[in-house]
């Protein structure tokens, strides 16, 4: 366990100052930026796949994981990046104009919504952007001269500066880009003022505000960046589906990116790239168990969803912080191996708080 | 001119008077005790001027603008901070952070410039540190700096919250019970540091407090409050030999 001596603010600012950490993200930006190299075309594909979703939850982690706010129709910003990037590149519009286009109109859409929901709480707000998604989803559905309808609609192919990325590690690559840079600004963020109050405004609305904190605008910039981010990720998205349709972004969607977000451990960014391993791998190792499973229980209708909802019940009931709580929990035992105590992470006495001046 | 100025505050919540046509100033420099029992209206005073409540009648100034025009986060930038009775702090956050948002209202960067970290975001945050660890450094808190709120003792929350509240400059502090729940050596330290905070920041500091002891330590003037109305202002002395101030807290006397 390597110990820090902070002689400076910058080992406080700066992004992992800590040794180990700082290895840990090389070997891992090394194995995926050697990925393609490694695996076959179909596998690179499924991971473009795992990093949009990596995107998408990271839009939903600033929401639910830092400023408090909960969304059960984040597949709606999906859906509209989605579209609005399709319909733009099928207008002629060159793709590094339409990407941010989708991402802006996203944002736009989540900052109005974040406008209503801002003086919402708990379940008013769970149910409000739920209903939403259901307004998006039959807004694409219905409004057939733009989006196709049901019909569905065909993704114009990937080309950047006229440059045609045909090829699933070309646009791997191209993803990969657009997520990191997204995970870097992210942290920095939360290394920043903005994100300090974001924490404050889910912690203490009473107190974020008598330290001048504006809390519906802080609320309704988290929704902003928030649905640009999952928007930007639907953009994404509709390349590697080659041909989307409202069912697509349905509420199934945005219950998966939520439990992501759950499931990986909520507060954190890593917690949002756990939780992409977790619903990108899991259904993959469901089908691959179904093939081994005797017929009488590879049969059974609706085996995923079962273990899927198994596995998420089990997280919150044995380990609320995630997979990403593991994951500490884990490297902690090893550091300080053998004095780990399974002590160091039992919550403490909780003391009670003032009525909320709502 | 005097620093606080409210006058004939009234405030009910529906049928119930909680205060009632209540005036008092407070002078820069001094320390300023609000005392009284149970459901007197010392907190809601101190809701009403941090403008979490809005009074029904009356006005309250400070350093002669008008309060109640302002939005309950823009009371901050005129310098008056608070802390909370039940402390507010935010529990999953270290408290450096905690701290770190007590500098919200000097924040200058843009959300832009904070996703790219620019270069000024670096320097304002250097500031921000700066200032933070001089009050980690009078509240003899740096043990505590990289700890989670929420694994801290009772006492050590107390002192994160004043801390907090300082952090942004304040002029004046409105303490809500600041010795509630802390043992008599915390009370001790709490005493001190409300003088070196008075003494050293030149802070103006109002406080709701039911430990006399301390009240009688620090103050410089006291309000005694019952049933929302004023009942005695003075010096500690004074006020405790109030005979409408005896009977509120113990009765009236035997016939």
């Amino acid at each position: 366990m390597q110990i820090l001596f902070k002689t400076h603010y910058d080992q406080d600012i700066d992004h992992l100052a800590i040794r180990g950490e700082r290895l840990r993200i090389l070997g891992a930006l090394a194995l995926a930026l050697a990925a393609p190299l490694l695996i076959d075309s179909y596998f690179v594909g499924e991971l473009s796949i795992f990093l949009v979703y990596i995107l998408a939850g990271l839009g939903l982690m600033v929401l639910i994981g830092f400023s408090g706010q909960v969304s059960f129709g984040h597949s709606a910003f999906l859906g509209i990046g989605a579209y609005c990037h399709s319909v733009l590149l099928g207008q002629g519009v060159p793709f590094v104009l339409s990407l941010p286009a989708a991402a802006l109109l996203a944002g736009l859409v989540g900052a109005a919504l974040g406008r209503a929901a801002s003086k919402m709480h708990g379940f008013y707000m769970a149910i409000a952007t739920l209903a939403f998604a259901i307004v998006v989803e039959t807004i694409l559905g219905e409004w057939t001269g733009v989006t196709g309808g049901h019909m569905g609609l065909e993704v114009p192919p990937l080309a950047v500066f006229g440059v045609e990325l045909g090829e699933p590690w070309q646009q791997y690559y191209l993803i990969l880009a657009v997520v990191l840079f997204c995970i870097w600004g992210v942290a920095n963020l939360m290394r920043a003022p903005k994100g300090r109050m974001m924490i404050a405004v889910r912690d203490s609305e009473t107190s974020a505000r008598s330290l001048g904190v504006d809390i519906a605008r802080v609320k309704i910039a988290a929704f902003f960046v928030s649905a640009m981010l999952t928007g930007l990720a639907g953009g994404l998205m509709a390349h590697l589906l080659f041909y989307i349709s409202p069912d697509t972004f349905g509420i199934n969607e945005s219950l998966k990116l939520l439990l992501m977000v759950i499931v990986g451990g909520v507060g954190t960014i890593t917690g949002a790239i756990f939780g992409a391993v977790f619903v990108t791998v899991l259904p993959v190792a469901i089908a691959f168990l179904r093939d081994l499973a005797p017929p009488s229980l590879a049969d059974v209708a609706g085996l995923e969803q079962f273990l899927f909802g198994g596995i998420i019940a089990l997280f919150i009931i044995f380990e609320p912080a995630g997979i990403y709580g593991r994951w500490r929990k884990l490297r902690l035992f090893f550091e300080t191996y053998p004095y780990y105590k399974r002590a160091t992470f039992v919550r403490q006495k909780r003391y009670l708080k003032t009525e909320r001046f709502k | 001119m005097s620093e606080l100025v409210v006058e004939n505050l009234t405030l009910s919540f529906g049928g119930i008077k909680a205060i009632n046509d209540v005036s008092f100033s407070v002078e820069p420099g001094e320390i300023y005790a609000i005392i009284g029992p149970n459901g007197a209206g010392k907190s809601t005073i101190f809701n009403a001027v941090s403008r979490i409540y809005t009074p029904d009648a009356g006005t309250i100034r400070f350093r002669g603008e008008d309060l109640l025009a302002r939005k309950p986060d823009q009371v901050v930038d005129l310098g008056l901070a608070r802390t909370f009775q039940n402390i507010e702090l935010f529990e999953n956050a270290t408290v450096l952070d905690n701290l770190l948002v007590g500098r919200s209202s000097k924040v200058r960067t843009s959300w832009l410039a904070e996703w790219f970290f620019s270069p000024e975001v670096r320097r304002e945050e250097y500031a921000h540190r700066r200032k933070v660890e001089e009050i980690l450094d009078l509240l003899d808190m740096q043990a505590h700096r990289h700890e989670l709120v929420r694994d801290l003792p009772y006492g050590a929350r107390k002192n994160v919250e004043l801390a907090r509240a300082l952090c942004a400059e304040p002029k004046m502090l409105l303490l809500d019970e600041p010795a509630s729940g802390l043992n008599p050596e915390e009370t001790t330290d709490m005493s001190f540091w409300l003088k070196d905070i008075k003494e050293e920041l030149g802070v103006t500091v109002v406080m709701v407090e039911h430990d006399m002891n301390l009240v009688g330590r620090l103050a410089d003037r006291c309000m005694a409050l019952g049933n929302g109305e004023v009942m005695a202002v003075g010096t500690v002395a004074e006020v405790q030999a109030n005979a409408e101030v005896l009977t509120a807290y113990l009765g009236a006397p035997a016939a």
